[in-house]
């Protein structure tokens, strides 16, 4: 089924697979974990908390509009 | 710059969830803290037009998000394979990308035209509602439901052809793959 999918082109799909088009069980365990590895990758950065950087620019700024 | 203590905190507290999402859009973590920062800079200079009460952070995401197309849009002026460029600063410089593991997924939401790739992060990993997304976006509710169920389409079909051996297909299907591998 997944052969629909790939960059072969459409004329090297053998014809007997009707179903191919309809979305396969498959596409919800791969949309599971599409999920999660989005999850995951995101909050791997937000764990990462507030970087100094940043704390110091509101610093600076705050300095600034005090001269 | 006379910064209320409760707005300063405000800001800090999205600043981990900015970098997150800039990172997911931009690809790259140099690039997404120096967005970050113009996103702060433009936030405190506009800082009036912020309605007390009202949510921060979408406020915050909004800024970036439009920060972030101009720019895209500038560099694809510049470069016109935008997109295979993108793709291709992931390849080379894998390290500055975080951690390896989401290599692969990062590659694959790099294909994703970018208002499907904004869509999906918003709704999918920043936790907005599709409501709160569609206000970041500028755009109609619909529109973001659609576009986050294409992004989705579209990265099951990408991680489908990578990650067969995962899932399992029928044994005639991995010898037809791996024969179309080899060849």
């Amino acid at each position: 089924m997944k052969k629909r999918k790939s960059t072969e082109p459409r004329s090297s799909v053998p014809a007997q697979d009707p179903a191919a088009d309809s979305k396969p069980s498959l596409g919800r365990d791969i949309r599971g974990k599409i999920g999660q590895q989005l999850r995951a990758m995101y909050d791997d950065v937000v764990g990462q908390g507030v970087p100094d950087r940043f704390r110091e620019l509101l610093d600076r700024l705050e300095q600034q509009g005090k001269k | 710059m006379n910064l209320d203590p409760s707005v300063r905190d405000a800001v800090l507290a999205a600043v981990p969830s900015l970098r997150a999402f800039a990172i997911s859009l931009s690809g790259n973590v140099d690039r997404a803290d120096d967005l970050v920062q113009e996103t702060l800079l433009r936030a405190l200079a506009n800082i009036d037009s912020f309605e007390p009460g009202t949510n921060m952070s979408a406020w915050l995401f909004t800024i970036l998000r439009n920060l972030f197309r101009s720019e895209y849009r500038k560099r694809r002026r510049e470069v016109e394979d935008s997109d295979g460029s993108y793709a291709e600063g992931l390849k080379s410089h894998p390290e500055q990308e975080g951690r390896v593991e989401f290599q692969e997924f990062r590659e694959a939401l790099a294909k994703l035209p970018a208002d499907q790739r904004e869509a999906l992060i918003l709704v999918g990993a920043s936790g907005f509602s599709y409501e709160e997304a569609a206000d970041i976006c500028g755009c109609a509710v619909g529109t973001i439901k659609s576009r986050v169920n294409r992004a989705r389409t579209r990265l099951a079909e990408l991680m489908s052809i990578d990650s067969v051996d995962d899932f399992g297909p029928d044994r005639a299907t991995r010898g037809v793959l791996a024969r179309n591998d080899q060849g």
